[in-house]
């Protein structure tokens, strides 16, 4: 496939000013999107694919999707090359729309060196203005972590749904029994639902065996051609759909914190794919915390939204057990979450599973299809959700 | 929850806000013990955190609006794991339809509930002006 025909430049806007003392980054990021979007003719609404670089202010492209509202984005980029960002991401874009992820695609850059007294960062500096993040004067300072807002949505998950910390504790659980057969898990004991709820409690509802490991490490992953793969002697694992979306509190509207980006990310994965949840036959779920993967299982179609406490203290998480194998190394709760950053751990492990490789206690039987599925940032404030299916080919 | 804490959450310092030249007017009012939130005169829709552009309709026709500050609890967590005591962090349903994410405060931490209604006061940052916090009324 060629991007070559695939995709038009329909909206171009130059920012008239050349000195912006009474504007913010973000405002400036948004009033060119506003004049591109004029220019073109079309919505935010249309919006979504959406590319920024280092100028944006934030975690990638999460704080200025929330900035703007633009609720329909389903594909990011924030590659950071300098300078010539913006047409890497004409590229990208063009790509990106051959390949059906996104039909309108936004592109921003905008920046104040001219106020160079503003400091960048998420901090502030008493008596003086500073220029980063949007979001960052009105959370940054209330001492937020992951554990506490996380905590949130399990609270709210809780009130909602009748969700129990026994039922949480059954994911650690589920992670465990895997972890115990990994000889590089950091964690290798198995443990019970009653060690789970009776750990000392970190942020409500979260005990500290709610919380994943803190690790060294990393990882890394090779991804071919078709012909290059088959030239390889090494199972073919294809992948065979994909899918991502952001979340954030949208301007405070309908706030809903029980589910996660995974409700979009997901049923994009699964029609690519032309597949559907119950056909997985492994998932590798982020698990930075019990509360993660529940919500997720829910948001994936694994099970009904609020029905993941019963799903997961049925024992459905559990190699050989359950319906639904998942985190067969033990996932970030147990074996590993390098760098506090758990996403190319789940495709590793699903590669294995689909290779065969799993440890042997742990392998799925005629493991063909998985699904690897992570969510990045907080589900407390805002995220990124990406979901990938993969398939071994015969 | 096993392990409640019931004291209240004076222990943790309240860094400075970040305060941007879009955000400015807000901490401005924040000194005078005054809670602003911005309101769309092109779709009328509230919305937080403020911004210049409205999140919902994209006009820039955005106005600040002071708000008594009162709501409803929608979710908190009480963080344990902390060298200076316990405190609370949440987001607070606005009347007028906002969530607003803020600490809790001067109030008995394991008493804290969804749907409780609380409303907003001011607390002091090391050396930038007061952020919105919330207590049960």
């Amino acid at each position: 496939m060629s991007i070559k025909g695939k995709a038009y430049i329909m909206g171009a806007y130059e920012h008239p000013t050349r000195d912006a003392p009474d504007k913010s980054t973000p405002q400036l990021h948004a009033e060119c999107a506003k004049g591109a979007l004029a220019d073109a003719g079309l919505t935010k609404d249309d919006i979504d694919g959406y590319f920024c670089a280092g100028d944006a202010p934030g975690f990638g492209a999460m704080s200025m999707v929330d900035y703007m509202g633009l609720k329909n984005v389903r594909h990011m980029d924030s590659t950071e090359t300098g300078g010539s960002s913006y047409l890497l991401h004409v590229g990208h874009a063009a790509q990106a729309i051959a390949a059906g992820k996104c039909t309108v695609a936004l592109i921003t850059l905008a920046g104040r060196p001219r106020q160079n007294k503003f400091f960048p960062g998420g901090g502030g500096r008493p008596g003086q203005l500073t220029d980063g993040p949007p979001e960052a004067g009105f959370e940054n300072i209330y001492g937020g972590s992951t554990h506490n807002t996380y905590g949130m949505c399990a609270m709210r998950h809780m009130y909602e749904y009748g969700t129990t910390s026994e039922q949480l504790a059954w994911i650690k659980v589920a992670a465990s029994h895997h972890a115990q057969y990994n000889e590089h898990a950091f964690l290798k004991d198995v443990v019970t639902v009653e060690q789970v709820v009776n750990s000392r409690m970190i942020s409500d509802p979260l005990h500290l065996l709610d919380c994943c490991v803190v690790t060294d490490g990393g990882g890394a992953l090779i991804v071919t051609s078709p012909e290059v793969a088959r030239s390889l002697k090494r199972p073919l694992v294809k992948v065979i759909g994909a899918g991502e979306a952001p979340k954030g509190p949208r301007g405070g509207k309908d706030l809903d914190l029980t589910h996660s980006g995974a409700l979009w990310s997901g049923p994009i994965a699964f029609e690519e794919a032309g597949v559907t949840p119950q056909d997985m036959k492994y998932a590798s779920i982020y698990d930075s915390f019990t509360i993660t993967v529940l919500m997720q299982l829910e948001d994936l179609g694994f099970c009904k939204k609020g029905e993941g406490g019963k799903f997961v203290s049925d024992g459905n998480l559990i190699s050989g057990v359950g319906k639904l194998p998942f985190n067969t190394d033990g996932g970030g709760l147990c074996n590993n979450h390098p760098t506090n950053r758990g996403g190319i751990t789940k495709v590793i492990e699903a590669v294995r599973q689909l290779r065969g490789e799993a440890h042997p206690k742990v392998q799925v039987p005629n493991c063909d299809l998985a699904l690897a599925h992570g969510t990045g940032g907080s589900l407390g404030t805002r995220h990124g959700a990406g979901t990938v299916i993969m398939e071994r080919e015969a | 929850m096993s392990d409640v804490q019931d004291k209240p959450a004076e222990g943790r310092k309240i860094p400075a806000p970040a305060v941007t030249i879009e955000s400015k007017p807000f901490w401005d009012a924040a000194e005078q013990g005054k809670f602003l939130i911005k309101r769309c005169n092109a779709c009328n829709e509230p919305h937080w955190y403020p911004r210049a552009l409205c999140p919902f309709c994209f006009s820039d026709d955005t106005v600040w609006e002071e708000s008594p500050g009162e709501g409803v609890i929608y979710t908190y967590s009480t963080m344990h794991r902390s060298p200076t005591g316990p405190y609370a962090i949440g987001y607070v349903t606005l009347n007028e339809g906002p969530a607003v994410l803020t600490n809790f405060v001067d109030c008995d931490l394991s008493k804290l509930a969804i749907g409780q209604k609380v409303k907003v006061k001011f607390q002091a940052t090391e050396g930038g002006p007061p952020v919105p916090v919330f207590s049960p009324v």
